[in-house]
């Protein structure tokens, strides 16, 4: 299965992972861990001749959805060679049924005044969220954008918090501090939810910096890895470009999942983009570049696998371009009214909830009764995480100045002599800072 | 946080190190203590009646001091402030595990100002990390690796690169423990030297302890003399608060003797230079040295100012600023920020809110001219406020 990217004979700049193959031209036994750095040689020289026929190709990484496709065809004339168990299937369907309910309820909680703001809603593209995520232990981080609520759903945060913290209660996972797009848990490792867009890339670098320095310097057991979630508008930021340069220098356990539905707002990324195949933009800062049908989460879960695994393994991170459509606008307070009707027909016609409960009927997984479960378990999980969020109390007055520091201290010395935060006033919020 | 020090109470102010150190070895009880800048009047010794012995003796800085009264077997040992900084820095390194350093050529290189020189010999290259230059992602990297328990300190080889992290910066670093709930902390020092230095250029030349002070969830201090920056360094490195270190390009070559034991600073205090009764003097970083060449020129002239490094640029040490304008009711503010806006301004506000009725005459603020440093000497010298003017303010705010 793993042996996917290499079974079709396409040579990479970089093998995914070492098997019985002819050893990369790095070898990671021999190098001494303390030195960071490249030592790639020039491209032109380790590049050995793509076996395609198409002279313009610059970089050998091929479109796995190609490669996955020949092989379930494969499959379904063999179909003892399933792609998830019945378990794993369940698992995936739950999880993106969760993803896809839980975002429209909030659209209608939006529409009668219970939440907020901007809220950026993640319909259609459930198939990266839980074909990435689902494969991740506790401690591994996710880092997301603004678009962030299914993120935290899959990664393992209770749908009452993400509710809570939409409706700004005190219960919220950031005790309404944060909202829509600052999706936090300690608990779950997932480090955000950010507003601005190719914000979270540095810091999700940093998480997987720290997962490598566990290892390397403090000697513990820590083969944790980072996935950053972004868009196609962000790949022409300058944080992108930045964070693959230093993710492949120290060979960072980091994924990069550029998570492409071809609009930024209403900017489409042909129009934004010089070279509009992200995927080709890993090659070049000595990483595999690949790309993958994300609206097919079993596609997007055999990708996820090796990626994941090749960052465990340590031998550095991935760029992952899935190509996804979302079928609402950007957020609530977009009209949508620029897309063409037809490419949202068309992306509708592939939904990954119908294309995965296909599967599971066409290779009898499951039955229709046991999704119908599924359904309705969902219904009454989202329905019971609005009533919490309903009957939670909004944060009182005392949580204002709480946060701001770690260490409270930091508001300094009245001119009592006293430490600002020793005043009653300040737990009360209404002291003067 | 270790106890404070009560026993430094017998010498409100801590003029020199000499004085400081000859009553520690009296008071040390543990390897470690925190000192704190200023004694409380609840130690029963009134700063009025200390202020008027240390007049003359105290009119200048620590290092006048030092010459005139070397002996063989002093205490502590000398240092320059960049080693001062490394030792601190080293110290805390050796200290937890988890503290690293990341920058431009931090590691190999030692540092642009040798701060990390050898450090990467000890600890390797992944504690003391060189980075490519992308300032906004390595900030970033770094705030991310604080998230998830790391202590790192980024270092900016000049403020000025920071304009480019500012995104992290702001929004990163000060927010995201509010952000987040209070689930994740931001155990990070941001550091690096700015100020006017010698004919550098405009952007070489920055003050950025302006641009940044108005981010809400970060400290700024600002390190002046070998003591101090270890003092400083050490702390920021030990609190849980993000921290911004200022440095200054022209003081990294300070000689100072300092104690050999551990020692901490507060991160919130200000700093009593020197005592006086007629004017208060606020100022921090290299200004300092301005004012105490300026308060020679002014003891001469029979004025007795009183001269506090604030230290903590952000928060403001409110007490010890408060308790000088209460004692002189003048107060001139001495700065290398840019006038508009600057720490200068926020200082005069914060004053006049809170002790208007302590003042008998409007605050005065010397700021650097709004202007982009120029690079020819004669220029550059009159954009810096220079210690002819400041003997010209007091003169004019004491008539």
């Amino acid at each position: 299965m793993a042996s996917s990217f290499l079974s079709s004979g396409i040579i990479q700049p970089l093998p995914l992972r070492s098997p019985d193959k002819p050893q990369p031209l790095f070898d990671h036994l021999k190098a001494t861990s303390t030195f960071l750095g490249s030592t790639s040689k020039i491209r032109s020289v380790s590049l050995s001749k793509p076996n395609l026929p198409n002279p313009h190709r610059r970089s050998t990484v091929v479109a796995v959805s190609d490669v996955l496709k020949e092989k379930k065809t494969k499959s379904a004339a063999s179909s003892s060679h399933l792609l998830i168990t019945r378990e794993e299937g369940l698992e995936l369907y739950e999880d993106m049924v969760l993803g896809r309910a839980f975002e429209d309820m909030c659209a209608q909680m939006y529409y009668r005044g219970k939440m907020f703001g901007f809220v950026h809603l993640y319909n259609g593209q459930e198939a990266v969220s839980t074909g990435f995520i689902k494969l991740l232990k506790k401690e591994d981080c996710v880092v997301s954008t603004y678009r962030d609520h299914v993120h935290a759903l899959s990664k393992g945060v209770p749908a009452r918090a993400v509710m809570s913290e939409l409706f700004g209660k005190a219960t919220g996972c950031c005790r309404g501090q944060g909202g829509s797009m600052h999706m936090f848990s300690k608990e779950h490792n997932v480090l955000g939810g950010f507003a601005f867009i190719g914000e979270g890339i540095p810091v999700a670098t940093g998480a997987a910096f720290t997962s490598k320095y566990k290892r390397e310097v403090l000697k513990e057991d820590c083969d944790e890895v980072t996935l950053a979630f972004f868009g196609d508008g962000t790949c022409n930021n300058g944080q992108f470009f930045e964070c693959l340069n230093m993710a492949a220098l120290w060979k960072l356990p980091i994924v990069f999942v550029v998570e492409n539905n071809l609009w930024a707002i209403g900017m489409s990324h042909l129009r934004a983009t010089s070279d509009p195949e992200i995927w080709k933009k890993g090659p070049a800062f000595g990483m595999p570049g690949v790309h993958v049908d994300g609206m097919d989460v079993l596609k997007v879960r055999e990708v996820a696998k090796e990626a994941i695994q090749r960052a465990r393994r340590g031998e550095g991170p991935t760029l992952v371009e899935c190509e996804t459509y979302r079928f609402r606008g950007h957020s609530l307070a977009d009209p949508d009214e620029l897309r063409d009707p037809a490419e949202k027909a068309h992306y509708a016609a592939r939904d990954p909830i119908t294309a995965l409960k296909k599967y599971i009927f066409d290779n009898k997984l499951a039955s229709e009764a046991e999704l119908k479960a599924i359904e309705k378990k969902i219904d009454e999980v989202v329905e019971e995480s609005v009533e919490f969020a309903d009957a939670s109390p909004p944060p009182p007055r005392s949580q204002l100045l709480e946060n701001v520091f770690a260490d409270p201290k930091g508001f300094g010395i009245g001119p009592d002599g006293s430490y600002r935060c020793e005043d009653p006033k300040f737990t009360e919020g209404t002291a003067h800072v | 946080m270790a106890a404070i020090f009560q026993g430094i109470g017998a010498a409100a102010a801590l003029p020199s190190t000499e004085k400081f150190h000859s009553q520690s070895r009296r008071f040390v009880s543990g390897s470690l203590f925190v000192v704190r800048s200023d004694g409380r009047p609840s130690l029963g010794s009134s700063p009025r009646s200390r202020g008027a012995q240390h007049l003359i003796t105290n009119a200048v800085a620590a290092k006048a001091d030092a010459s005139a009264t070397s002996t063989a077997s002093k205490p502590g040992h000398e240092l320059l402030l960049f080693e001062a900084l490394r030792e601190g820095l080293e110290e805390e390194m050796d200290r937890d595990p988890r503290v690293c350093v990341m920058g431009e050529d931090v590691g190999h290189y030692g540092g642009s100002y040798k701060v990390t020189k050898g450090l990467a010999t000890k600890y390797g290259d992944l504690r003391v990390l060189d980075t490519p230059i992308a300032e906004n992602s390595f900030t970033g990297m770094g705030i991310g690796a604080a998230m998830t328990g790391l202590r790192p300190i980024i270092e900016g080889m000049n403020m000025g690169f920071l304009l480019l992290a500012f995104n992290q910066i702001s929004n990163n670093c000060g927010m995201l423990h509010y952000t987040s709930g209070g689930q994740f902390k931001i155990p990070v020092v941001i550091r690096g030297p700015g100020g006017v230095g010698r004919q550098l250029g405009a952007e070489h030349s920055q003050r950025l302890e302006s641009y940044f002070q108005s981010i809400p969830g970060i400290q700024m201090v600002a390190c002046s003399t070998p003591y101090n920056a270890k003092g400083l360094m050490k702390a920021a490195i030990r609190s849980e608060n993000p921290v911004i270190l200022f440095e200054h390009v022209l003081l990294y070559n300070l000689k100072e003797r300092i104690p050999d034991e551990e020692y901490v600073l507060s991160l919130e205090e200000a700093e009593m230079v020197r005592p006086g009764e007629h004017v208060t003097i606020l100022t921090y970083s290299r200004m300092r040295y301005h004012v105490m060449q300026a308060a020679k020129t002014l003891v001469n002239k029979g004025y007795d100012p009183e001269v506090i490094d604030i230290r903590s640029l952000k928060p403001f040490d409110l007490y010890t600023i408060g308790n000088s304008v209460k004692k002189t009711h003048r107060v001139l503010i001495v700065e290398e920020c840019m006038r508009t806006g600057g720490i200068g301004a926020s200082l005069t506000a914060a004053i006049t809110e809170n002790f208007i009725d302590y003042l008998d005459a409007p605050i005065v603020c010397l700021s650097s001219q709004d202007v982009p440093t120029p690079y020819a000497g004669t220029l550059e010298e009159w954009t810096v406020v220079q210690p002819a003017q400041i003997v010209t303010a007091v003169e004019q705010l004491c008539q």
